[in-house]
């Protein structure tokens, strides 16, 4: 049962879940649609992509499986290396989904590290705000970026944990929290997460939420992996708001000593 | 005819062509979209005004799973 006060709020928007997902690397629409609703995401990103001229019009649209009346559909920068591309990206997604302001803006600095471009991604945040855009943004783990970000006016600063599909968890939990406890936007860990593990370790730091894709997608079985995923995040968010116990250095007996056998 | 670009290829469309008979011809007037020329979106109400000039370069994007 999750606790109905304990919302996440982005935007001056109220959500359940705190874990947000992709739409990438699904075998097939069904696939997406089902393993979206195991995670209980109320949050998804998509790709703008160029239409494919000649292909059957009648084939069905992701938009068909995630409807954006259900949906709030978070509109991503994937692929672009400059400024110019994204903000160009974001202002025909805006179009596309009928006025709609809240974004992920990513800028890229290489293919092999897809490690977001800083400088770049300042020119963009920067220009979407100042054009009213809700930007939520993919940024390194670095706390001066990330309060930089936050004094633009972004929406929500989201670090990576580690490279975009690398699957290898939460390598810097320090840089985090560092950028957790300074924060007064919500902190979301984007990239990185391989298995539950990874996304309750992100949750129990205290950040705000979780974004991933290729850990549910690339699952053996992406469902079951949607399902185990959104049970990692409430369990990390409810150790976090419980706060767990001291690490010691010594044992210490959980029973009683007095009126042993021994 | 006149030459324009579209989604970054080259496409030939009639002299006097509005951006809404180019999306009506490529049978995409159902589907969730959007549009630009030449790198600045035209709102969908404005689609049946704007008529096609050589050199426009047009693109048509939809939403796509991605991360």
């Amino acid at each position: 049962m999750q606790n109905p006060n304990d919302l996440l709020t982005i935007a001056g928007k109220q959500y359940q879940s705190r874990l947000l997902v992709g739409s990438g690397k699904y075998r097939d629409l069904a696939q997406t649609r089902e393993a979206t609703d195991a995670a209980e995401a109320e949050i998804i990103t998509v790709a703008i992509r160029r239409v494919n001229i000649g292909q059957d019009p009648s084939a069905p649209s992701l938009l068909d499986v995630l409807p954006p009346d259900r949906y709030t559909i978070l509109p991503n920068t994937a692929g672009c290396y400059t400024a110019k591309d994204a903000i160009y990206t974001l202002q025909l997604a805006r179009e596309l989904l009928g006025g709609h302001k809240l974004v992920k803006l990513e800028v890229l600095g290489d293919e092999k590290t897809l490690f977001p471009h800083m400088p770049e991604t300042l020119v963009a945040a920067e220009a979407l705000v100042k054009d009213g855009f809700d930007v939520m943004v993919y940024c390194s783990d670095d706390p001066i970026q990330a309060k930089i970000l936050e004094d633009i006016g972004c929406v929500a600063v989201m670090p990576l944990a580690s490279l975009i599909g690398s699957g290898m968890g939460i390598l810097n939990p320090w840089n985090l929290s560092l950028i957790i406890e300074q924060a007064r936007v919500p902190v979301l860990v984007d990239a990185g997460v391989g298995t539950a593990s990874d996304a309750a370790i992100a949750m129990e730091l205290g950040c705000d939420g979780v974004l991933m894709n290729t850990a549910i997608a690339g699952a053996r079985d992406p469902v079951r992996m949607a399902h185990a995923m959104k049970l990692a995040v409430r369990a990390g968010r409810e150790a976090y708001l419980a706060g767990r116990m001291p690490r010691k250095f010594a044992a210490s007996p959980s029973s009683p000593m007095a009126g042993r056998l021994a | 005819m006149i030459d324009i670009t579209l989604n970054g290829a080259p496409h030939a469309v009639p002299a006097g062509q509005t951006l809404a008979q180019l999306i009506e011809t490529l049978q995409l007037q159902h589907q969730s979209l959007a549009l630009a020329v030449n790198r600045s979106v035209v709102p969908r109400q404005l689609w049946p005004a704007r008529v096609l000039v050589p050199q426009d370069q047009v693109d048509i994007v939809r939403a796509i799973g991605g991360g």
